[in-house]
């Protein structure tokens, strides 16, 4: 199983994170304490003097905890958790990093998308994003409802057919965080993880630039993997960029060989695992939509998983 | 006593690897995500059936129908694979020689 997976909930790590984490940690303090006070109570209801009990059952009692309590401790905790999370909700405005992100039954089809709103690169099951500043997901689906989170960088979002919904996270530190399919969505819905990736500013100027140029660069066709990576089917539902595997109908594979995860940000992304998804996906992740290639022999096994490696 | 001597396994086939942690060797497993391929007694997920279920080494013949099953042919042979057998199916994986020792370690230990 992927290190990190599935994510921690209470570890935020950018400030879409944090109010939700804190304001958490404050409801239940605050309900602990209304726990132990009514707890309290029914104590000395049970067990007090004469004149305690009779206190407690009193009028002014059930007036002052009972009514005037409540309305001032809730309606405080109201603005407090308004305040708390009001920049959550800011409107977007579009001169941040976008990047279309869109649930499929059971991974996530990435796109990062021009100032013009066009997409330019394209990926699966993975974010690259720099750190320190807020990027804009538009987050919809391609058939059911999906909820996208990732909860060290912010709280979930569904992800509605027919809707564009938007969100921005963001991480303070470089690393990777783990993130999950937050609504039920059929079969393997708890095998729908995905990462996030967060570099350096300087660093990840670079792995964008290099992707670019690699998506705009022709791969040498001929290559007998390449061929194999045809004949045996893969390019059916997978794209190559720059080769004439261009199926959609599957995570695009241009950058499988620098991903992180197996089978949608599940399992450590080695030639081990990446060979055993291929020979039997159906036994990592039951009813995915790929069929498991049991009708490989080693030698092809091996040689489609190094060209897979070779891709990034 | 002739009999009961002649009954006894041979020298080694009952030793635990020297120095190695099962239970690091399960942490180890499931790091690697050996369980892509293999359904291995004691990991719950993945279940893979890329390869061979394992399970009972300590009463197995072979290490991969070929080698012998000792424990520092199988700690070798988890961590490099095509080294020992060059067309098996098995890659090599990123395991470290003491993470391949554990691993080799809980094989022998699980299905006893």
């Amino acid at each position: 199983m992927l290190e990190g997976w599935p994510p921690p909930i209470l570890d935020p790590a950018g400030p879409y994170a944090w109010p939700i984490a804190t304001l958490s940690w404050v409801l239940l303090a605050m309900g602990a304490a209304v726990l132990a006070l009514v707890l309290a109570a029914l104590w000395v209801a049970l067990f007090g003097c004469e004149r305690a009990r009779a206190r407690v059952g009193g009028t002014k009692v059930i007036w002052l905890a009972g009514i005037a309590l409540p309305a001032v401790v809730l309606s405080a905790l109201l603005f407090y958790g308004l305040t708390l999370t009001s920049h959550l909700s800011d409107r977007i405005e579009g001169d941040e990093m976008r990047v279309r992100i869109t649930g499929e039954m059971w991974w996530w089809r990435v796109a990062y998308l021009d100032e013009a709103g066009e997409p330019v690169l394209h990926d699966a099951n993975e974010l690259h994003i720099p750190v320190g500043q807020p990027v804009v997901l538009e987050l919809q689906s391609a058939d059911v409802i999906h909820s996208f989170w990732v909860p060290r960088l912010a709280g979930k979002l569904d992800m509605i057919p027919g809707r564009r919904n938007l969100m921005r996270i963001q991480a303070d530190e470089p690393g990777v965080y783990g993130g999950q399919c937050a609504e039920y969505c059929g079969g393997p819905h708890a095998l729908m993880g995905f990462v996030v990736v967060a570099h350096p500013r300087a660093e990840f100027e670079r792995l964008l630039q290099a992707r670019l140029e690699r998506s705009a660069a022709p791969a040498a066709e001929d290559a007998p993997d390449a061929v194999l990576f045809q004949s045996a089917g893969c390019a059916a539902c997978h794209r190559i960029a720059g080769t004439a595997a261009n199926g959609a109908a599957g995570p695009d594979l241009t950058f499988m060989g620098t991903r992180q995860t197996i089978g949608a940000g599940i399992l450590p992304n080695n030639t081990g695992t990446l060979m055993g998804w291929i020979a039997n996906s159906q036994a990592i992740k039951p009813n995915n939509r790929m069929p498991s290639y049991t009708m490989l022999s080693a030698e092809e096994l091996r040689a489609l998983t190094a060209y897979l490696e070779a891709q990034q | 006593m002739l009999a009961t001597g002649a009954c006894r396994p041979p020298p080694g086939q009952d030793a635990a690897v020297p120095l190695a942690d099962p239970e690091r060797g399960q942490l180890a497993i499931e790091r690697v995500g050996c369980g892509a391929c293999h359904t291995i007694e004691g990991i719950r997920w993945p279940q893979g059936k890329g390869g061979p279920a394992l399970a009972g080494f300590q009463r197995r013949g072979l290490i991969a129908g070929r080698l012998p099953n000792r424990p520092d042919v199988l700690a070798a042979f988890v961590r490099n694979a095509p080294l020992l057998v060059p067309d098996s199916a098995m890659p090599a994986m990123p395991l470290s020689e003491t993470e391949a020792r554990d691993v080799a370690a809980y094989l022998y230990e699980i299905g006893r």
